[in-house]
Parts: structure tokens; C-alpha cells; sequence
């Protein structure tokens, strides 16, 4: 499912002395199966964007489209169930979501919400599980008997026990050891591929939008800073540098190298082991010419 | 966010009366409350409308906003109002309109009722209008501080205080972003009978109630650590003092208590 921003305008508590307008004529289009990451500073509208998604927050003028459900500024909207299914939305910290007796029942809380057939829902159960790579064994035990972040993939199975064709990303790895978060982007990724879903990413992390984003935008204070290819986008660094972002480190470490050196690599996702092959070999064969 | 179940919510500014000792605001609404009912005359209530109107315009608190922390009062006062209008028969027949008899004495009491009820509300609402719920809590403690001599824990009642008055937000957001989660997975907390929507509770007060107590448990040691140990020998960041303006402040007030007693007939 695609989805479609259109010059959305969203103000918190309008009309009050704590009136915020935190997102400001955002337009922004994500295709069907595209994985999208959303960057940008704390307070510069990235959650409530996402929740403008499936309808949590309904845009103050403009309007915003998912698949074939539109949702207009001053409208009301019926039907949001079946665009909540379809919608699976990651919190941040998602872990705080749980709450049934054993891990079974809390995964099996969405699908049941929706109406899905008891035996389908236990199909669901196991796909979800496996997908977050736990174990069966923790399947009868109450969620808050587990870890840190088995409560988290727990939680994110939940979400993905409902088969959305969307899934939205609120920093998923916040929190978690550095081993942790690229296992978790991993498992992401390979979803993304392996069910065609469309995915939009928060996130802090140049190197995540970078190794995994189709496409970037960047906000800044409710508004659209930048929007492209990642490898386009972080080639404008100085731009970046005004509202305070970073280019990622592999992109720094390059254009460094070629500053001393003169060896200029094009990035193309490459490991970073492969890189330093390259760079080693470039820099012999240089050596030998001289 | 409900904004109106709150009566009166903090609108920092930077007014006379946003700038005044809390206990200052908090011993003139507390005799404030006792003098209206001593009103009893037209001159006596005028004075008192007065006062309380003036000191809403100085707050600088937008007077939508006030009206809007009165929202669940309103009912209250013209309900008041309709009953002294129906129920009640005393003085001479006014005028009868449809049949009904409208009484004088009836009218006139159902009349200064609710002006009390208005007054004290929209007095009392300014209190925590202008004044963050920290200097309320610092206020009271003050305030309440001789009976400490009757062995009365002021300082761990204050204490309580702040600390359920600092989570408030703290919850109410916890709880708008549980809710989200769980609308995202398919929960209706509007609609749906009675039952269906106390059940739909569940999945927000569990995780609630969790994250609840750890945090609970973590602000006890971080407090812990931080070398807290009760009130004993304790000194205030804010120490509270009362300056000219609220010396000011207290004389207008007496003031206006003499003119309301002397005005009474």
C-alpha cells in the first residue's frame, strides 16, 4: 500500500495558550513496497507524523492517504479498523504495550481485535514468533518474566501477528546493546523483503537510513528539510550540518580518505571489510606506481 | 488530551499574581471563600464580582481559557439556579409566563446562589490558573507547618503531594501512548456497549499500573542515593518570602473584606 501526505498541517491543542503546530504543510508520497526513513531532530514532528498513519491523529488541514483510505482535515472517518489492521505501527519502546498473562495472548491481541478465526490466529502466533526469532518455549510464559528484549520482540510480534501491509517504525532499537539494534534492523529488513511490505522508519541513526532506506526524508521543525536517495541526500553535507544532522560515518571515513589520498570509492552499500579491501588494494597499486 | 477535565490548569506567565508568594494566593482564597458567604446585599455582591473579575483580568490568562476550566460547572450553577426557580415559593408572584408563577424572593435566591457558586469557583480556579502545582505543595507545607508541633507529618505529606502532582503528566501521557499502541492493535475504547468498553480498559490500565510501580521504584533510590533521608534539617531550593507586593496585596484584600462586611445590610 502506498502512502500519500499531502500538504499536511497539524496543530496540537489549537486554540489554547499551548497551541503547537508540529507538523506545517507536509507533503510527502512513500510507494507500495518501498522502505522509506524518516530523520530528523527530537520535537521535529517525526511521531506525529506516523501517527497521522493509521488515523491516531487526524490532519489539521490537508490530508493524508493509505492505500485507498483518505483522510481529510475536518472529516470524520469511519471504516478505521480495517485501516488499522492493515497499518502495524512499532512504538517507541514498544515493551510497555504488553500486557496479557503469556506471551500466546498477547501476540494473539491484535489478530483477535480484527476478528481472525481462532485457528488462524495460533498459525499467526507461531509465523509471529519466529519471525521475531524467539523461541516456542517462551509461548506460555507470562511476558514479564522475560528480558528486555524478548519483551521487545515479543511486542513487535504482536504487531506483526496482524499481517499489516504497512509497518511503521518508531526507533525500534532505542535502548537496545549495539549488537541488539542490527540484529533488529536485520530482522526488519528481511521482513520488509520477504512479505512486500511498505516500510517507514524513524530513526536517529544516519548509518540505519543509509544501509537500509530506499528512500530519506529529513524534517525539520514540521516542515521537509530534504527528501531523496540516501547516497544523494547525505552528499549534501553542509546543508545537513544546519539543522545539526550528521553524514554517516562510512560516507565521513571516504571522503576523507579521498581528501589525503586522492582515491576516491564509490559507496554502494558495500560491507565494510569488502571497503577496506578495495582501499588497500587502490592504495598498493598506487604505492607501485610511484 | 481532556484539557477541561482539569479545573484550572497552570497557564505560566509572568502577571502580578503569577508572581506572588503562593501563600499569599492560598490565605486570600481561603478567607475569599469565608467572606462571600457574608455577602448578603447587592453593594456587598458588587464588590465581591468586582474583586473576583479584576483579579481574573490580571491574571492575563486568556478568558477563553478560564471559561473553559469552569466548562464542567456551568451545569452546577444553572441547575442550582432552575431549582431555587421551580422548587422553591416564597415573596410575591413576579410574573407568571405560561402559567408558571415566577417568585421574587425565589428568583433573588436562586440569583445570589449561583453567583456564590460562580465566585468561588472561578476564585478558587485562578489559584492553580497562575501557580505551578510545586509552590502549591511548597505553600501548603508552609502553611501547615505548626502542626508538625502536634506530630502531624507535614513535610511527608508534601512530599506525596509533589510527587503525585510531578507524575500526573508523567501518566497522562504514558497512558495517551499505551492507548495509542493499543488503538493501533485494534482496541476501541469509544464505542461498543458498556462492557465491551470497560474490557477495552484492561490493555491500557495493566501496563499502566507497571510501569507505575517501577518507576516508583526507581524514583525511591534514586532518592535514596541521592542521600534523602525526610524533612529533618532539610533546605528549600525555593525558599518562599513575602514581599511588599504581597504585603500590598493582603491590605487591598482587607480592604475589600471591610467594604463587603460594611455594605452588608
Amino acid at each position: 500500500m502506498e502512502l500519500t501526505f499531502n500538504e499536511v498541517t497539524f496543530i496540537y491543542s489549537p486554540g489554547t495558550p499551548f497551541e503547537f503546530k508540529a507538523l506545517e504543510d507536509l507533503s510527502m508520497h512513500v510507494p507500495s513496497g518501498s522502505y522509506t526513513a524518516v530523520i530528523g531532530h527530537t520535537g521535529s514532528g517525526k511521531s506525529t507524523l506516523i501517527q497521522h498513519v493509521n488515523a491516531l491523529l487526524q490532519p489539521t488541514e490537508g490530508s493524508v492517504q493509505v492505500g485507498d483510505f483518505v483522510m481529510e482535515a475536518g472529516k470524520k472517518n469511519k471504516n478505521l479498523r480495517s485501516l488499522r489492521e492493515k497499518t502495524g505501527i512499532v512504538f517507541q519502546y514498544p515493551e510497555h504495550q504488553l500486557f496479557e498473562e503469556t506471551v500466546e495472548k498477547d501476540i494473539a491481541f491484535g489478530p483477535k481485535n480484527f476478528g481472525v478465526e481462532q485457528k488462524e490466529i495460533e498459525e499467526r502466533v507461531t509465523n509471529a514468533l519466529e519471525a521475531v526469532q524467539l523461541t516456542e518455549d517462551v509461548r506460555e510464559k507470562s511476558p514479564f518474566d522475560l528480558s528486555g528484549g524478548q519483551m521487545r520482540r515479543v511486542a513487535i510480534a504482536g504487531v506483526l501477528a496482524m499481517k499489516p501491509k504497512v509497518l511503521v517504525l518508531d526507533e525500534p532499537t532505542a535502548g537496545l546493546d549495539p549488537r541488539g539494534q542490527k540484529e533488529m534492523m536485520e530482522m526488519f529488513y528481511t521482513l520488509h523483503e520477504r512479505e512486500g511490505l511498505t516500510t517507514v522508519l524513524v530513526t536517529h541513526s544516519m548509518e540505519d537510513a543509509l544501509t537500509y532506506a530506499d528512500d530519506v526524508v529529513i524534517l525539520n521543525d514540521g516542515k521537509k528539510f530534504m527528501e531523496g536517495k540516501p547516497l544523494e541526500v547525505f552528499k549534501r553535507k553542509e546543508e545537513l550540518k544546519q539543522v545539526q544532522l550528521d553524514v554517516p560515518e562510512v560516507l565521513e571515513f571516504l571522503e576523507k580518505v579521498e581528501k589525503r589520498t586522492g582515491i576516491s570509492i564509490n559507496y554502494e552499500k558495500q560491507p565494510i571489510a569488502e571497503l577496506a579491501k578495495e582501499l588497500a588494494f587502490r592504495l598498493e597499486r598506487r604505492d607501485d606506481y610511484e | 488530551m481532556n484539557n477541561s477535565m482539569i479545573i484550572g490548569q497552570y497557564v505560566p506567565g509572568n502577571s502580578l499574581i503569577h508572581r506572588l508568594d503562593p501563600r499569599t494566593k492560598i490565605l486570600v482564597i481561603f478567607f475569599f471563600v469565608i467572606v462571600v458567604f457574608f455577602a448578603n446585599s447587592v453593594w456587598s455582591y458588587g464588590i465581591l464580582t468586582a474583586f473576583a473579575v479584576g483579579t481574573a483580568l490580571a491574571t492575563r490568562v486568556p478568558l477563553s481559557f478560564v471559561a473553559k476550566g469552569l466548562k464542567p460547572v456551568w451545569f452546577l450553577i444553572i441547575f442550582t439556579f432552575l431549582l431555587h426557580l421551580f422548587v422553591s415559593r416564597q415573596g410575591d408572584i413576579l410574573f407568571t409566563l405560561l402559567g408558571f408563577p415566577f417568585y421574587e424572593e425565589s428568583l433573588i435566591q436562586g440569583g445570589t446562589l449561583s453567583l456564590r457558586f460562580f465566585l468561588l469557583i472561578l476564585f478558587t480556579s485562578l489559584l492553580t490558573l497562575t501557580t505551578s502545582p510545586i509552590e502549591i505543595t511548597d505553600a501548603i507545607e508552609a502553611l501547615l507547618h505548626p502542626l508538625k508541633k502536634l506530630r502531624f507529618p507535614v513535610h511527608e505529606l508534601a512530599l506525596m503531594m509533589s510527587i503525585s502532582l510531578r507524575f500526573i503528566p508523567t501518566l497522562m501521557q504514558e497512558a495517551e501512548k499505551i492507548s495509542k499502541a493499543q488503538a493501533s492493535r485494534g482496541v476501541d475504547f469509544r464505542t461498543g456497549s458498556l462492557k465491551d468498553r470497560m474490557s477495552a480498559i484492561i490493555p491500557l490500565l495493566i501496563p499502566l499500573f507497571v510501569s507505575a510501580f517501577k518507576r516508583a521504584e526507581e524514583l525511591a533510590m534514586a532518592m535514596e542515593a541521592r542521600g534523602y533521608q525526610g524533612g529533618e534539617g532539610r533546605t528549600k531550593i525555593r525558599a518562599l518570602v513575602f514581599y511588599r507586593k504581597d504585603y500590598f496585596v493582603f491590605f487591598f484584600f482587607l480592604m475589600i473584606v471591610a467594604a463587603t462586611i460594611g455594605t452588608r445590610m
